[in-house]
């Protein structure tokens, strides 16, 4: 059984527009699947459609074996299982970094304060930031606030990981430290939906490759496939334009 | 200008009875400033309750919210003054009517309602403006992490909103206690009613009136320097506020 | 509970409030309004200038004037603009203005502590460069002022403006307290005259209601167009 499992999901914003045109997808257990496709492409949406963030109008996804679109699923129970990072960090301002880490731990997963903070400093001596644990977000660099942000994530023992662009708002220079946290847990068998531009990334870690245009999944391949020879045509500019923007 | 100053007025014995003219300004310095506070508390309540119910993802929840905007905001508040204070005990069921009729301080305790729903329309205006001030994917964040809608406002979203909206809410509060001397009106007995009253007993009306003055210049001077200060000591490290 | 409501003395006073109470309102709101606006705008340009001590007076009377409460200054100017009238005319005794006059020359005062907070707000909201090239050009302050920097200024904060005169309109219901007859006060002249507190003071709230909502419905459209052209 697929840990998640995205089947015929269409998604319209108004009666004219449609986002997601039966989309279809699998991600295994401790698989890293990649989804790339040009901007408005609907591959965020998708991403944010697996957790419930986006609501879908037909079809079904499923995260280990659980209906994310039926209206019994409790929500907020199946996401603090599934952790997520976001193009633009999303930590909270007002929080210290600890706090960042601990919020969701106390108040969705019920832990105590103090096993809450010895799991954030264990996340983020594994990030490279626990001496930045007292500061706020906004006194860190972007490279920095997206590792805590990975960190945030981690530390409520997640059965998969979604990554919504995690290296599109950092400055270059700041990409790589990103990546290296992202490689290594994917090395370590994490379950990863990553929707990202950097085709260095899904050609070292990444296990299959989608591509989505206009809302379709027009390609889905093995990492070796898409990377020799993508069947489509729109798949192929899309990685000439790519790979050609990144080297 | 042939005006007689006396300002020894203060210190004369007040035709009420006990105390000095000064007594009687500081008797109605204290129904200000618990008529205020007292309404503040409702409307700051009530304000963000509105305002979050403004912001929710539910279309007739939001329109409900600016319904209730619209309604307070749009009728002066010496005409909502005298819906609560002559009108609401008339349309209400005989025995309930009597019984506000009767209630002791009702001046009082219509002012902290009147106060409570008309300044909550305007607080409502700010907490929602603090809510949509920050992104939408901070709330993303929040549910992301398995937080309940309950839980991200309330750990989220409104410790920010809040601060953003501090300055606003600041004028708000200082506007609330300007308004409380319109409940003069319906007789309570708050400081301008009481300089007022100076004035009507012993005619020296610019000593009285520059006394009252004097002190809400200073409630002014005393509640924004508090507010900076709370501003500050909840300032969040290398967050910079827009504007 | 409507049963005994009586909507006939509405109908049988609709002039009195319309006409004299309502026809009040609306005159003291227009001129002191349009008062409002120039003394705004001359305080506003005292705050902005580079003159010695100009700026910290008028900051002082704005700051002041935006401190107490609008009945409070209501009573203030009800007593002391005939000593005004004495002092300037070089009468002998107290000069009574009446209650118009009373009236428009506090809202008018007043206000004008507020607009100028809008007007400044919306002056600074100009570029230097647009004084700088009227400058350049050769222009005067006075008429880089009224030329470039106040139609540009004007029109941005149109829309805050308006929304200050809708503010102004309910506002002009505090002169109840010097007894003049304005539509809160021609109501509650019928309502206690006739012991009709509920219909009258229902009336009068619904008539503010309407004016305000459909203004303000209209200063939002105006806004929303505004933000296109921009």
């Amino acid at each position: 059984m697929p840990m998640i499992e995205i089947a015929h999901v269409s998604k319209w914003y108004n009666p004219t527009f449609q986002v997601l045109k039966d989309c279809t997808l699998d991600v295994a257990k401790g698989e890293v699947v990649v989804v790339c496709g040009p901007s408005g492409s609907g591959k965020s949406t998708l991403i944010k459609c697996v957790n419930g963030l986006e609501k879908i109008d037909q079809g079904t996804i499923t995260v280990d074996g659980i209906r994310v679109d039926a209206p019994e699923t409790n929500l907020p129970k199946l996401r603090a299982r599934v952790g997520m990072v976001f193009q633009h960090f999303e930590l909270f301002p007002h929080l210290s970094v600890t706090d960042n880490l601990c919020l969701a731990q106390m108040k969705a997963l019920g832990r105590s304060r103090d096993q809450a903070v010895a799991k954030a400093m264990a996340l983020l001596d594994r990030v490279g930031l626990k001496a930045h644990a007292r500061k706020f977000p906004g006194q860190l660099s972007g490279g920095q606030q997206q590792r805590v942000a990975i960190a945030r994530a981690l530390a409520m023992d997640p059965i998969a990981m979604l990554f919504d662009e995690p290296t599109s708002a950092l400055d270059p220079e700041m990409i790589q430290e990103v990546l290296d946290v992202m490689v290594d847990l994917a090395r370590e068998g994490m379950t990863m939906m990553v929707v990202t531009h950097e085709m260095g990334f899904a050609r070292s870690v990444a296990h299959r490759v989608v591509f989505m245009d206009q809302g379709e999944i027009v390609e889905d391949a093995p990492k070796a496939e898409f990377f020799g020879k993508p069947r489509s045509e729109r798949a192929q500019t899309f990685l000439s334009r790519v790979l050609v923007a990144s080297h | 200008m042939n005006y007689n100053w006396n300002w020894g007025i203060f210190f004369q014995p007040s035709p009420e009875g006990a105390g000095t003219y000064l007594g009687m300004l500081v008797t109605g310095l204290q129904w200000t400033v618990v008529t205020a506070l007292c309404s503040w508390a409702l409307a700051f309540t009530l304000g963000s309750i509105v305002g979050i119910v403004r912001t929710l993802p539910q279309a007739w929840a939001r329109r409900l919210g600016d319904a209730y905007v619209e309604l307070f905001r749009n009728i002066p508040v010496l005409v909502q003054m005298f819906l609560w204070f002559f009108v609401l005990p008339e349309l209400l069921p005989q025995a309930a009517g009597m019984w506000v009729k009767q209630l002791p301080n009702a001046p009082f305790w219509t002012a902290v309602v009147c106060l409570g729903f008309f300044t909550s329309a305007r607080v409502a205006e700010q907490v929602r403006a603090g809510i949509l001030a920050l992104s939408r994917g901070q709330s993303m964040a929040g549910l992301a992490l398995g937080l309940t809608r309950a839980q991200t406002y309330r750990h989220v979203l409104l410790p920010m909103a809040y601060r953003i909206v501090m300055p606003p809410l600041t004028s708000e509060f200082l506007n609330n206690l300007k308004n409380t001397s319109v409940a003069l009106t319906i007789g309570l007995l708050e400081l301008t009613a009481r300089a007022r009253a100076i004035q009507e007993f012993s005619f020296q009306v610019f000593e009285a009136f520059t006394a009252a003055t004097v002190v809400y210049l200073l409630i002014n001077l005393v509640v924004v320097g508090a507010m900076s200060l709370l501003e500050r000591r909840l300032r969040v490290p290398g967050f910079i506020m827009a504007k | 509970m409507f049963s005994d409501f009586d909507f006939d003395v509405i109908a049988r006073s609709a002039r009195y409030l319309l006409v004299d109470g309502l026809g009040f309102t609306l005159t003291l709101t227009a001129l002191a309004t349009a008062g409002g606006v120039v003394f705004g705008t001359l305080l506003a340009l005292a705050r902005l200038s580079s003159l010695p001590l100009l700026p910290r007076v008028a900051g002082l009377y704005v700051n002041v004037l935006r401190s107490l409460p609008l009945v409070l200054v209501i009573f203030w100017f009800y007593f002391l603009v005939p000593y005004i009238g004495q002092w300037t005319t070089g009468a002998s005794r107290p000069i009574q203005v009446g209650a118009f006059w009373s009236a428009l020359i506090t809202f008018t005062l007043f206000e004008a502590a507020y607009f100028c907070e809008i007007i400044r707000a919306g002056i600074q909201s100009i570029p230097r460069g647009q004084i700088a090239a009227g400058q350049a050009l050769g222009l005067t302050y006075a008429q880089v002022t009224t030329t470039i920097v106040l139609p540009q200024a004007f029109r941005t904060m149109l829309p805050v403006l308006l929304t200050q005169t809708i503010v102004l309109f309910q506002d002009t219901s505090l002169v109840y307290v010097i007894s003049i007859t304005d539509l809160l006060g021609a109501a509650a002249k019928v309502a206690q005259r006739d012991g009709r507190l509920v219909e009258m003071y229902l009336f009068a709230a619904a008539i503010y209601f309407v004016i305000s909502l459909t203004a303000s419905l209209l200063v939002k459209r105006l806004q929303a167009r505004i933000a296109i052209i921009r």
